[in-house]
């Protein structure tokens, strides 16, 4: 099943983003070993000089991550047509033992990425490379779960047989008694108790991002709250958001969103989430990370506005809650 | 915010002026990053289109069809086997079908004889009529009214008359179609009166398919059950696994044009070099020169790939993707001709950018770093 054309475009860039991650790995590790920035040596203006080409090239590569994700869920909603029992992404992710493993590496690759590029930023504004040893340390931390990414998603490739009986979403997220597994519980979630979760959970990180401002306890707190949040929202999209959507009281699958026939909806619910999500940690890290003189300005600076970007995210995700509930014909209370 | 814009701004405004600067260079490089597009574009847009094809055909395929095995080799169904699914619940109608391929030494092709369905009042045959395929017609140079002789592998001769020609929208399925009346086809081959080739059943709710088959299985243990799903899932496997392969052989030109990026971003001309150590005196940081570069790229990527896009999309839906179709469609004397649906979706558009601007992006990065972290006084020099 390897010889199919987004399989082929998935593998070639995740071996890609693996091959300059290691390399940059590599130079990290010298970098690392000997950077001294006092000293005007041949070694250390050549370090100097690479730095700026790796972060060209991580930065480009980890974009790249980015849409391989979003490429990677529609693809397996896509291929569902080739499994027996398979309806949606679920289907096709669990044709293969290493199907929701590559999903959770991938989604583990955006968020690491995310915060690595926001650290590139930041310390693009000092200028005397402030972050630079934190960077690269924290590169060596990213270039391990990108790796495991693209070994993952290769042996998920070659794993995929077209004889595979899969079980199809409703299986995997049905809110019965006979229900199993992280799916099947979120699923169980009463309607009532999540959509208070969401709301309010909302209105604290949409308030929390506005007001954050360039309080360091409160960009921190952004980011913790925005973490949680993450798994508010997608808990909530299984147990009750979703039923709006499909209009059936018994229908969970937080993948069939993304289909055509309801108009792609899930986009609307993830992309902000993901958005909001990556800018409230990057807000919370820029919060722990101590500010260097060089920075005094940028780092609060930055933080703020991020932290704004994810009351924008949630805000955005909230919103499409609500229209979607206001405008469905299901109706769970009253 | 503005003021980043803006910055953005002047570096694509200088990128493009740049580039404008040395137009034979870099349009040679754009022709050929648009013939790549173009060449991988037109395997996948072929290849999905075709596949929506055959979706379209098999919507009108029985939910499932019943073949009788012996020694895992297809045999004649019975009219006792027939009764014995009629009587199982959830089916609402069991169809036997009467349908053969029959090499035709006149038109060197094989054709599909087949019986048409008695609910089928629109292609109701008397006996000594026929109603023949687009591509049947093309090959026997027929048309209505006109004779048509078969000639059966025993010898046995059968004359019929052209009724009509189907028309060339179903031609996936048609184009090598014979339609016979049922006492013509069984004197023909010479099949008894209570054997057909196989059964076509309809089922009453359809989320039952599966199950249905899996009863009528243990009911009929000889038969082989097949789902239109089955049929669905082996088709799109099919035409993904070609168009993956063309893909995967067309490698070889994107690797020598990746080559051919890497070279073109290398080799600066003394003017560039100047240029860059000029703009770095003036007070153009790297980082700056580094943007505007990929600006560049971006332009040219942006460029190539709309116009790669634009031909294959041309290529595939205006002339039947003349160069891959034998590769892709399969070969037969009497391949359908047909008109492709022009559908173009954003998963096709992602993966051909993946593939194409992405290896292209990835030769250009070291060379561009390499220009921008020249210090001026080394090129000015």
């Amino acid at each position: 099943m390897i010889f199919h054309p987004s399989i082929l475009a998935l593998l070639g860039s995740s071996w890609l983003a693996t091959a300059v991650l290691l390399a940059s790995a590599v130079f990290a590790m010298r970098l690392l070993a000997s950077w001294d920035r006092a000293s005007g040596s041949e070694r250390q203006i050549r370090l100097e000089r690479a730095t700026i080409l790796v972060s060209t090239a991580v930065g480009l590569v980890l974009a790249l991550e980015a849409a391989s994700l979003i490429l990677f869920v529609f693809n397996a909603d896509r291929m569902s047509a080739l499994f027996v029992g398979a309806m949606c992404a679920v289907g096709t992710l669990n044709a293969s033992v290493y199907g929701f493993a590559t999903l959770y590496a991938k989604i583990a690759v955006f968020f690491a990425s995310a915060l690595w590029l926001v650290l590139d930023r930041v310390d693009g504004e000092g200028r005397d490379f402030p972050l630079i040893r934190l960077k690269y340390a924290a590169l060596l931390a990213v270039a391990p779960i990108v790796a495991l990414e693209a070994g993952l998603e290769t042996a998920y490739f070659l794993d995929l047989k077209a004889d595979t009986i899969t079980s199809c979403c409703g299986k995997l997220f049905e809110d019965g008694p006979q229900s199993s597994g992280a799916g099947g519980e979120l699923a169980a979630l009463e309607p009532r108790p999540a959509l208070w979760l969401l709301f309010g959970g909302a209105a604290v990180v949409v308030l929390g991002g506005l007001v954050a401002g360039r309080s360091r306890v409160f960009q921190i707190a952004q980011g913790v709250f925005g973490g949680a949040m993450f798994v508010v929202g997608l808990a909530a999209i299984v147990s009750v958001v979703s039923l709006y959507v499909y209009e059936q009281p018994h229908h969970h699958c937080p993948f069939c969103l993304l289909k055509r026939e309801y108009d792609h909806f899930g986009f609307a619910l993830y992309l902000p989430l993901f958005l909001g999500a990556a800018a409230a940690l990057a807000s919370g890290m820029l919060g722990v990370v101590p500010r260097r003189a060089s920075l005094a300005v940028a780092q609060p600076a930055i933080a703020a506005r991020l932290a704004r970007l994810s009351a924008l995210g949630f805000a955005l995700f909230a919103l499409a809650c609500l229209w979607v509930i206001w405008r469905s014909n299901l109706l769970l209370f009253g | 915010m503005g003021a980043r814009f803006e910055r953005q701004r002047h570096l694509l405004d200088f990128a493009v002026a740049s580039l404008a600067r040395r137009p034979a260079k870099n349009l040679g490089l754009t022709l050929v990053y648009a013939l790549v597009v173009f060449l991988l574009g037109s395997v996948m847009l072929f290849g999905s289109a075709i596949r929506r094809e055959a979706g379209v055909m098999l919507a009108d395929a029985p939910e499932i069809v019943a073949q009788s095995m012996v020694m895992g080799r297809h045999d004649l169904a019975t009219g006792a086997d027939l009764e014995a699914l009629k009587g199982l619940r959830g089916i609402r109608r069991v169809e036997p079908r009467l349908w053969g391929y029959l090499w035709d030494s006149a038109g060197a092709a094989n054709y599909t004889v087949m019986v048409p369905s008695p609910s089928d009042a629109a292609h109701a045959l008397a006996s000594g009529e026929a109603i023949v395929g687009e591509g049947v017609a093309r090959a026997r140079k027929l048309a209505v009214g006109k004779p048509f002789f078969l000639v059966s592998p025993a010898g046995k001769f059968l004359r019929t008359r052209i009724k009509a020609i189907l028309p060339q929208a179903s031609a996936l399925v048609s184009s090598d179609l014979v339609l016979v009346a049922e006492a013509d086809f069984r004197s023909f081959f010479a099949i008894p009166a209570d054997r057909y080739t196989d059964f076509a059943i309809e089922v009453a709710n359809p989320r039952e398919v599966s199950t249905i088959a899996e009863k009528a299985s243990v009911r009929l243990p000889t038969y082989r059950f097949v789902t239109r799903a089955d049929m669905h899932r082996t088709l799109e496997a099919l035409f993904s696994w070609r168009e993956g392969l063309a893909l995967a052989l067309l490698a070889a030109s994107l690797l020598a044009f990746v080559i051919l990026a890497f070279d073109k971003a290398s080799g600066l001309s003394a003017e560039e070099r100047r240029e860059i150590g000029i703009l770095k005196a003036i007070g153009w940081e790297t980082s700056d020169v580094i943007r505007m570069k990929l600006w560049e790229g971006t332009a040219i990527s942006g460029t190539a790939f709309l116009a790669g896009l634009l031909a294959a999309w041309v290529h595939v839906f205006f002339f039947s993707a003349g160069l891959f179709e034998p590769v892709l469609k399969g070969w037969s004397t009497l391949w359908p001709r047909f008109p492709l649906s022009p559908e173009v979706d954003a998963l096709e558009i992602a993966t051909l950018a993946l593939l194409t601007v992405v290896p292209y992006t990835a030769a250009v990065v070291v060379p561009i770093w390499k220009t921008a972290v020249t210090d001026p006084d080394a090129v000015m020099r």
